[in-house]
Order: structure tokens, then sequence, then C-alpha cells
């Protein structure tokens, strides 16, 4: 139980904490839903920094797992009556498998190609969706208000669904973390650095590259299931929206890719900003060309992020922010 | 005799209508150094990257120690004990000295994990001499440290053989006497040494055979003297025998 002597492990449980606790306690609906988006964005930025930032491939449509994590949750519910907990942990599963066999086939690719390969992946997802029946096509599907009852009723299962999606978030940080510190985490980084050499030094490539996709799939996947079961209903558009791909991949590199705390505090910066943009009435949707201009000037002066400019400053933060 | 601990059989390895290397054969004994010499372009660092897996020959097969390898990615051939070095080097740049003969360690013959990697690299730096920057990152090193790394990440798989691809090329004379050093170290820690070299008063002074490759194909085998006094070879890399002779008499005298 080493772990448990690290700083980095109680900062992640506090915060966690903070942010389950902080709006129960004054039973703030308005502050819950802002935390909900910020937990999401940081559950989103984690995960694809699992391949952005420690294998070296940019996975342009990252959002396909939220979605199709969402779209199987409320099938199963909607459909099958199944409970939460089950429908969300198959729809992981599942969209974990799935991006492992998808990823055994596209990680041949590089660079460039594999990042427009993952776009042309989230696009045909969300074709398909968009004309299946099963799940209503672009009606998309709905849950009714008779679903929440056996939670305890809408109010009750809000909080739950709140504080479950706070706990992937935990989960999310510390899975980067354990990653980030095993054998595994180092032969990505290896493949990141150089992938020929990795290969050359022993690094099974394929498998790792494959791996490393999948495991990135599968807390969003829940999370999509958590974020569309609260809100009662998902329609292709918003689930597979491409903006929030790229915009992940703007909090991850704010950030600091190929860092723990990078992706979390881009992501917690980044919804900060859009919420402000958002609520001033002559800039809303203006921050989708912030953010693009944000990831410009990132890579141009700063390709480390905000950690790589604090690593770069006190060398001794490294050792409790990784 | 035993089992060779590798032995190159016909192989050929085509690019389209070009032929890199064209039926070669050899064999290697175990604790030897062999030197794999020939003119620019004569296909040594191709047969190199068919021995380790990078390439699979279109003819021919590799066997090590009495397994044939042939075909097997590069990862799996590092497990069985074959590690090999990047003539243009690649380190892992944005990680540090250490680190990058870690993951040697780490995904070489002993598959160790990360803990016990971690004293086997720095065991390794100690002996190649890089201890003192392994805090460094891999990417600020000079030339000669990084082709010393080179050596020290495939040292940490725990090899029963090396490849060398050419690691005394573009170091300067008190670097190339450091780095014989440590190729002799390796050869008397009992690991078998097969090395590309262009500076010949270095790979005639370490090797025990010599194989010679000209235009993809074997042009010569034998010791150090036996090769030196090749006219065939001779003429491979200086055109005129004649004119040969008389700058080695020149030369000794």
């Amino acid at each position: 139980m080493k772990f448990l002597k690290s700083p980095f492990f109680w900062i992640v449980i506090a915060v966690s904490l903070l942010y389950a606790v902080y709006p129960k306690l004054g039973n703030n609906i308005t502050l819950r839903e802002t935390l909900v988006l910020s937990a999401i964005y940081v559950i989103l930025a984690t995960n694809l920094n699992l391949m952005i930032g420690y294998t070296g491939y940019v996975n342009f449509g990252s959002i396909v797992f939220f979605g199709l994590g969402g779209y199987l949750t409320l099938w199963l519910i909607g459909g099958y009556g199944w409970n939460l907990y089950a429908a969300v942990l198959f729809a992981g599963v599942v969209t974990s498998l799935l991006t492992l066999a998808l990823g055994f086939g596209i990680l041949r690719l590089r660079g460039a190609y594999f990042a427009l390969a993952t776009i042309g992946v989230n696009e045909a997802v969300k074709d398909f969706v968009s004309n299946f029946d099963k799940w209503g096509g672009s009606e998309g599907i709905f849950l009714p208000f008779s679903t929440y009852k056996s939670m305890g009723g809408a109010v009750h299962a809000l909080w739950t669904v709140y504080f479950l999606i706070i706990g992937v978030m935990a989960l999310s940080l510390l899975l980067s973390w354990f990653i980030k510190r095993s054998k595994f985490g180092l032969g990505l980084f290896a493949i990141r650095e150089d992938e020929d050499a990795a290969i050359v030094l022993g690094v099974k490539a394929p498998v790792y590259k494959a791996i490393a996709y999948s495991v990135s799939a599968f807390l969003p996947a829940v999370a999509g299931g958590l974020y569309f079961f609260k809100n009662g209903s998902i329609v292709p558009e918003e689930a597979f929206n491409l903006h929030l791909s790229i915009e992940s991949i703007v909090m991850v590199m704010l950030g600091g890719q190929g860092t723990v705390t990078g992706p979390w505090v881009g992501a917690f910066l980044y919804e900060r900003l859009r919420g402000l943009l958002l609520t001033t009435p002559s800039l809303s949707n203006f921050h989708l060309v912030i953010a693009g201009v944000l990831l410009l000037l990132i890579i141009l002066f700063a390709p480390g992020g905000l950690m790589g400019w604090l690593y770069k400053r006190w060398a001794r933060v490294r050792g409790v922010l990784e | 005799m035993s089992t060779p601990i590798l032995e190159v059989r016909n192989v050929t390895m085509t690019f389209g209508g070009l032929t890199a290397v064209d039926d070669v054969s050899f064999n290697m004994a175990e604790g030897e150094i062999l030197g794999l010499i020939g003119p620019n372009g004569a296909g040594k660092t191709t047969l190199f990257n068919v021995i380790n897996g990078v390439y699979k020959p279109t003819r021919g097969n590799v066997v090590f120690r009495g397994r044939d390898i042939t075909g097997l990615p590069p990862y799996d051939v590092v497990r069985l004990g074959l590690a090999r070095t990047h003539q243009i080097v690649k380190p892992l740049n944005e990680m540090t000295v250490l680190e990058n003969v870690v993951v040697g360690a780490c995904f070489g013959a002993e598959n160790l994990g990360l803990e016990p990697a971690q004293y086997v690299a720095e065991e390794v730096l100690e002996f190649t001499g890089l201890l003192q920057m392994k805090d460094e990152l891999a990417g600020k090193l000079n030339i000669a440290l990084k082709k010393r790394l080179e050596v020290a990440r495939a040292l940490a798989a725990n090899p029963r053989l090396l490849l060398l691809d050419e690691v005394l090329a573009g170091l300067n004379p008190s670097e190339v006497a450091k780095m014989l050093d440590v190729i002799r170290s390796i050869r008397d820690r009992g690991i078998s040494i097969l090395m590309i070299e262009h500076i010949m008063q270095a790979i005639m002074s370490l090797s025990d055979r010599i194989v010679v490759l000209n235009f993809g194909q074997k042009l010569a085998e034998g010791t150090p003297d036996e090769v030196a006094n090749d006219p065939q070879v001779i003429e491979a890399y200086l055109g005129d025998p004649e004119m040969a002779k008389r700058i080695l008499e020149e030369e000794e005298a």
C-alpha cells in the first residue's frame, strides 16, 4: 500500500470529496450542475491524455466512447429495465472491447493518419446511430420519468448520479497516476518518444497501444452512461459531438500532456473559461474560437502546457504533482 | 563444436528491384567477436535489420541459439537474448538517461519489473560510465554519450548476443578508446558481439573473425589478417590492388 504515502493520492481524494460534499451541504443544484460538467471534462481529458500524452497518438474522436457509453446505458435501462450500475459497467466493458478490436486495426496508422481515422470512427458511429431504429434514429432515446422512481425519486437519483460521476473522476485520475508509475506506462512513454526504438528495446508496441486505447475508452463510456442517464435523454448530435473531442484536446494541451495533474487542471480551467464566455451574451458560442486560438498558442509557445511551465520554474513541483 | 550462437543461412533481402543482401551465410560461435565490414551501401545495416527482426528476409533463415527466429518481431527477438544498437542513434529524448536504460532492462531478456530494472540499469550505467548523467534528459547528451547510451540500453536487456552498428563512428580518438574498453569488457562478460565498423584499426584489433560484404554479397570471411590481405577485399575498398599494396608498403616504411 505504498500509494497511501504519496501526497498526490491524498490530493485526488481530498479534491474529489470537496467536489462531492460542497454542493450537497448547501443543497446547491446550480453549483452541482456546473461541477458535473467540470468533472465530465476532467474525465474526458484525463483519459484522452493516456493516448495523447502517454502514448503519443492524437485521438481526435475520443468523444465516441462517451456517446457510445451513453447510448448503451440508456438502451439497457430504457429497453430492458437494467439497473443503472449494471448498465454503465456493461456499457464501459463493451465500449472498451470494441475499442480494443478497433485499436489493433487503426493503430497501425501513425501521426496524422491515425488522427484522421479517429475522426472517421466518430462520424461513422454517429451516422450509424442516427439511422439505427432500435436506438431511436435521429430522435434518440428518452427515459420515462418512472425510471428514476426505483432510485428513490428523481431528486435522490440525481444526487446519486452526481456522486458516481465524481467517483469516476477520482478513478480516472488515480488510473492515470497508476499507469504513469507502472511498467506499462514506461512502455507507453517509450512508444511516444520513438516507437521503432521502443520495439527494438522489447516493447510490444502493437499490443501496448491497443490496450492503452481500450483503457482510455472505459471510464469515458461509464461517464457517458451516467451523464445521459442524468439528462434522461440522448440524441446523436449531443452524444457524438466532435466539438467536445477537440475541446478535450485543448484541455489536455492547456494543462500539460503526459502529466496527471495537467489535464485535470486544464479541464477545470477550460470549463471556467467556457462558462464565463457562454454567460456573456455578446460572446456566447465564441468559446470554440477561443479554444482554437488557445490551442495554437499553447502548441507554439508552451508545448508542455501549464505543468511543463511549472516544472521548469519549480523542479520540486514534479515530486508532488505528477 | 557446440551449436553456433548465430547462423545466418542464405539470407536474401530485396526491396522492389533492389537486392540489398544477396544470399549471405555465416556462423558465429559463442563468445566470439565477429566484425562485419564493407563499403557504404554493402547491406550491413540491412543484414542487422533482418537478424533482429525489423525486416523479414525475402529468402533464407536466421537461427539464434539453435532456434529459427526468421520473421519474429524485434520485441520477441530481444526477449530471447539478442539486443542491438542503432547506427543513427535513437534516444528516447524526453526521458532521462536512467529511464532509457530502465526501458531496456524492463523489456529485455529478463522481463524485469520496474524496481529490479532500476538496479540493473544503474549497474549498466556504472559499467558504461554514464552514471553521473543518469538524471539528464537523453536528448541533451552529445553524440558520443548518445552512442554509449545505445550500448547501455542494449546491454541492460541482458543479451547473449549484441549487435553493434557503428558505435565508433563520429567519435574522437579518446572517445573511441573509451568505447573500445567498454566493448572489450562486454566480451569479457561472455557476451558474443557482432559489430559493423568502418574504423579498420579498431575492428582489426577487436575481432576474432571478419565477414566482408560488398554489393550485398559475402566477399570474404576469415581472421583479420586473412581478410586484410585478400586482394578482392582490398579492391573493394581501394579499387586498385597494386596501388593499395604501394600504400600499405609506404605506411609500413
